[in-house]
C-alpha cells in the first residue's frame, strides 16, 4: 500500500481494534448459549449410563449409582450449572481441553480436531475455489457482456445454483463408480486409509478430495459469478471508471485496479455469511459420500447426550462463523476506506 | 479574423449509438476548431450531444454500442497532425494523448474520483503514467498541483480519501489531476453544474487563472450560457446532435442568429430583467431512430417555415467565421 497520512492509518487501526473488541462479547455469548442448549434436554449422560449399567452389565442399583457418582465427581457434573460452564471455558482457554467425550471415551479435543479438521479443510478450499473461479469468470462475463461465452457461463451458473448438492453428489458417485470405475466415497482409497502420508497417498487424497469440494463449492461459485458480474457491470458504468480511462490508463488497469476493487465488496461480505451454508452443504456431502467430517459425529453426540462433545461442536462452528465474519470485515475495511467510519 | 494557431480541428464528426430500440445519432456531422490558448464554449440543452462530442475527442465513447462513424478529429501536435478518429481507443498512441495532451473533467465531482484510493494516489497515477518521475517526485508534483488549485494544506490532504472532501474541493482535485501533466487541451464537461453558485464562480475563476498561467486551450461544455459568457472566446451551440450556430462570444450574446440560440438567451436569468423567464417551449426530440431531412428544431421554432419541415437546413457560413444552420440565412450574409 502506498504512503498514507496518519489520519487514515489511525482510522484503520481504530476500526480493527473496535471490531476485535466487539468479537469478544459475541464469543462469550455464543459459548454460553452453546452450553445452555446442550444442557436443555431432560436427563443426562450419567442417567443413560446408569441405566445401561443396570440393565446390560447386570450391576445392582447401588453399584451403578456409585460408578455414576464417581464419574460425576471426576467431571464436575454434580456442581452448579454456572460453575460447570466456567470450568469448561477455563479448560478450553487455558489448556485447550474441551472436556471428555463419554461416548468415544476420549478427550473431546481429539474427536473434535479429527472431524473439524476435515470440515474446515473442505470449507476453506470451497471458499477459495468458489471465490477464485467465481470472481475470474464474473470479471470475464462482465467485460464480455452478451458474448457467446458470457451466455454459456450464465446458463451454467443457473444450473449450478439450482442443483441440490446431494443430487450432485449422487450423480458424481454414479459416474465415478460405473463409468470411470474408481473407488468412490471417503477421502482415501482402502489401501491408503491406514498408510502414512506419502506423495502417493496425497495424490490418492486429491483424487477423492475434489468430489466434496466440487459438490459443496458449486453453488457458491455460481453465486459469486453472478454477483461479481452484476456488480462489476454496475461499477464499469460509474464516473470514476471513466475518469480512470480518461487518464490514459490501459484497460487492464482500469478494470482490475479501479473497477474490480470496488465490485468485489459483496463477495467478501458473502464470504463471511456463507460459512454456515458451506458447513450445511458439507454435512450433506459427507453423509452421501461417507466422509469423516463433522455432521454425522455431531448428530451422534446429540443423540447420546454426549454433552461436552456436542457443545464443543456447536461452539467451534459458532467461533468459525464469528472469526470468518471478523476476517471479512477487516478485509472490507482494508479495501474500502469508507467502511472504517462505521 | 486572426485566430492564432490551430490545435484541434474537428471535421464532420458523427458518433452513433446502437441501442436496442434503434440507432442514436448523438453527434451528427459536427465541425469546429479549437485554437491554442483559447476557450471554446459548447452550449445546448440536455441530451444534445455535448458529452458525446467530448468523449469522441478522448476516444472514450462507451463501447461496444458507441462508435465514431465518420469524420476527422485532427489534433495538431508539435511533430505533426494525428487524426484521433482513426486511432484505436486502446492504442499506445491514443493512450499517450489521453490524460496527457488532452484531459477531461466531468460533471459529477461526487462520483468522479475512485472512493477506495486516496486523492494523492489517483493524481500520482496520472503523473507516473505519463511522465518519467519517480514516486517521490510525483508526490511533490501532486502536492504542488493541489496547492495550485487551492486545496488548503495539501501536504496533509494528499493522503485523504475522496469522501473526506466537499463537491467543490473534489472538482478542484479533478482539475489538479487533469492539469498535472500540463495538457494542451482541457475538456471541461459541465464542471460546475452540480455545484452551488458561489463554488461555481470559484471554479470558473480558478480555471481561467490556470489557463492564463499554463496556456492550455479549454473546451467548456455547459447548458448554462451565463458560465460561457465570462470564459469563452468562441461559442458553439448544439441542438439534437447538430451544431446549429457558431460565433464569437460577443456575437452570440449580442446578435444571436439561430432561433434556438435566441430562445436559449431568453431563458437565461439576468439582473435587471423583469417579467417571467422564458423557457423554450417543447422538448428536444428523441434521438432514437430520428428521421432525417428536416430541421429538428422546427417544432419548437417561432419562425418555422414550410421548408424547415421538408429539408434539412444547410450549414451557412456568414462573414467572420460565423456559421448558422437555419433556413432564415443565406451563405455570405453579413453577420451584424
Ligand atoms: N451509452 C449510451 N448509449 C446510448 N445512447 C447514449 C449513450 N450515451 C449518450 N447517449 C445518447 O446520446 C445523446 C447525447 O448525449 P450526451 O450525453 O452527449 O448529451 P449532453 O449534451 O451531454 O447532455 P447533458 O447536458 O445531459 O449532459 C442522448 O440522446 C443520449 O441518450
Ligand atoms: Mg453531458
Amino acid at each position: 500500500m502506498p504512503l498514507r497520512a496518519l489520519g487514515s492509518e489511525q482510522q484503520l487501526t481504530s476500526f480493527v481494534i473496535r471490531r476485535l473488541l466487539y468479537a469478544i462479547p459475541m464469543l462469550i455469548l455464543v459459548s454460553f448459549v452453546s452450553f445452555v442448549i446442550i444442557n436443555l434436554p431432560p436427563g443426562d449422560y450419567l442417567t443413560t449410563m446408569r441405566q445401561q449399567l443396570e440393565s446390560q452389565a447386570g450391576l445392582t442399583r447401588e453399584e451403578a449409582m456409585l460408578i455414576a457418582e464417581r464419574m460425576a465427581a471426576r467431571y464436575g457434573l454434580d456442581r452448579p450449572f454456572m460453575v460447570q460452564y466456567f470450568e469448561w471455558i477455563k479448560g478450553i482457554v487455558t489448556r485447550g481441553d474441551f472436556g471428555y467425550s463419554f461416548h468415544y471415551n476420549r478427550p473431546v479435543s481429539e474427536v473434535l480436531w479429527q472431524r473439524l479438521g476435515w470440515t474446515l479443510l473442505i470449507a476453506t478450499t470451497c471458499h477459495m475455489v468458489s471465490v477464485g473461479i467465481g470472481v475470474l469468470v464474473g470479471i470475464f462475463s462482465a467485460t464480455h457482456k452478451y458474448s457467446l461465452l458470457d451466455n454459456v457461463f450464465t446458463v451454467l451458473s443457473f444450473l449450478g445454483l439450482s442443483t441440490p448438492n446431494f443430487f450432485l453428489a449422487l450423480l458424481i458417485m454414479y459416474y465415478l463408480a460405473f463409468h470411470v470405475k474408481t473407488h468412490v466415497g471417503g477421502l482415501f482409497s482402502t489401501e491408503y486409509v491406514m498408510a502414512p502420508w506419502s506423495w502417493a497417498k496425497f495424490g490418492d487424497f486429491l483424487k477423492h478430495f475434489w468430489v466434496p469440494v466440487f459438490v459443496v463449492g458449486l453453488a457458491g461459485t455460481a453465486q459469486n459469478m453472478r454477483v461479481m458480474r452484476g456488480k462489476l457491470l454496475d461499477v464499469l458504468n460509474s464516473q470514476y471508471v471513466e475518469t480512470a480511462r480518461a487518464k490514459g490508463l490501459p484497460e487492464r488497469v482500469v478494470i482490475f485496479k479501479h473497477a474490480v476493487r470496488n465490485a468485489i465488496q459483496p463477495i467478501i461480505m458473502y464470504l463471511g455469511m456463507s460459512l454456515p451454508f458451506l458447513i450445511q452443504g458439507e454435512v450433506i456431502a459427507s453423509i452421501v459420500l461417507n466422509l469423516p467430517p463433522i455432521g454425522p459425529a455431531f448428530h451422534i453426540a446429540l443423540v447420546n447426550q454426549d454433552m461436552y462433545l456436542a457443545g464443543s461442536f456447536l461452539l467451534m462452528i459458532a467461533v468459525v462463523l464469528i472469526v470468518g465474519n471478523l476476517l471479512a470485515d477487516l478485509l472490507l475495511a482494508w479495501m474500502d476506506p469508507r467502511v472504517r467510519y462505521e | 479574423m486572426a485566430q492564432g494557431e490551430l490545435l484541434l480541428d474537428v471535421q464532420n464528426l458523427s458518433t452513433h449509438f446502437n441501442t436496442e430500440e434503434g440507432i442514436v445519432r448523438a453527434v451528427d456531422r459536427v465541425s469546429f476548431q479549437v485554437y491554442k490558448g483559447q476557450t471554446l464554449g459548447i452550449v445546448g440543452e440536455s441530451g444534445c450531444g455535448k458529452s458525446v462530442t467530448a468523449k469522441s475527442i478522448m476516444q472514450i465513447v462507451p463501447k461496444p454500442n458507441g462508435r465514431i462513424v465518420e469524420g476527422k478529429i485532427l489534433y495538431h501536435r508539435e511533430d505533426g497532425v494525428v487524426d484521433i478518429a482513426t486511432l484505436h481507443y486502446q492504442s499506445q498512441e491514443m493512450r499517450e494523448l489521453r490524460g496527457n495532451e488532452i484531459s477531461m473533467i466531468f460533471q459529477e465531482p461526487m462520483t468522479s474520483l475512485n472512493p477506495v484510493y486516496t486523492i494523492g494516489d489517483q493524481i500520482m497515477e496520472a503523473i507516473q503514467l505519463h511522465q518519467k518521475l519517480d514516486k517521490q517526485a510525483a508526490r511533490e508534483k501532486t502536492i504542488e498541483m493541489l496547492a495550485k488549485v487551492g486545496i488548503p494544506s495539501p501536504r496533509e490532504r494528499i493522503d485523504r480519501y475522496p469522501h473526506e472532501f466537499s463537491g467543490g474541493m473534489r472538482q478542484r482535485v479533478m482539475i489538479a489531476m487533469a492539469l498535472s501533466c500540463s495538457p494542451k487541451l482541457l475538456i471541461a464537461d459541465e464542471p460546475t453544474t452540480a455545484l452551488d453558485v458561489t463554488v461555481e464562480a470559484q471554479i470558473i475563476n480558478l480555471m481561467q487563472d490556470l489557463q492564463d498561467e499554463m496556456g492550455m486551450s479549454i473546451i467548456m461544455i455547459t447548458h448554462d450560457l451565463g458560465v460561457i459568457a465570462g470564459i469563452a472566446d468562441r461559442v458553439l451551440v448544439m441542438y439534437a446532435g447538430w451544431v446549429v450556430e457558431e460565433g464569437s462570444t460577443e456575437e452570440i450574446f449580442y446578435s444571436a442568429k439561430h432561433p434556438y440560440t435566441q430562445a436559449l438567451l431568453q431563458s437565461v436569468p439576468r439582473i435587471g430583467r423583469t417579467g417571467r423567464l422564458n423557457s423554450i417551449k417543447g422538448t428536444v426530440p428523441d434521438l432514437i431512430n430520428l428521421p432525417q431531412g428536416w430541421c429538428y428544431f422546427a417544432p419548437r421554432c417561432s419562425h418555422v417555415m414550410d421548408i424547415c419541415l421538408e429539408n434539412e437546413p444547410p450549414m451557412c457560413a456568414l462573414v467572420n467565421g460565423r456559421r448558422v444552420k437555419c433556413w432564415l440565412y443565406q451563405e455570405g450574409e453579413a453577420s451584424a
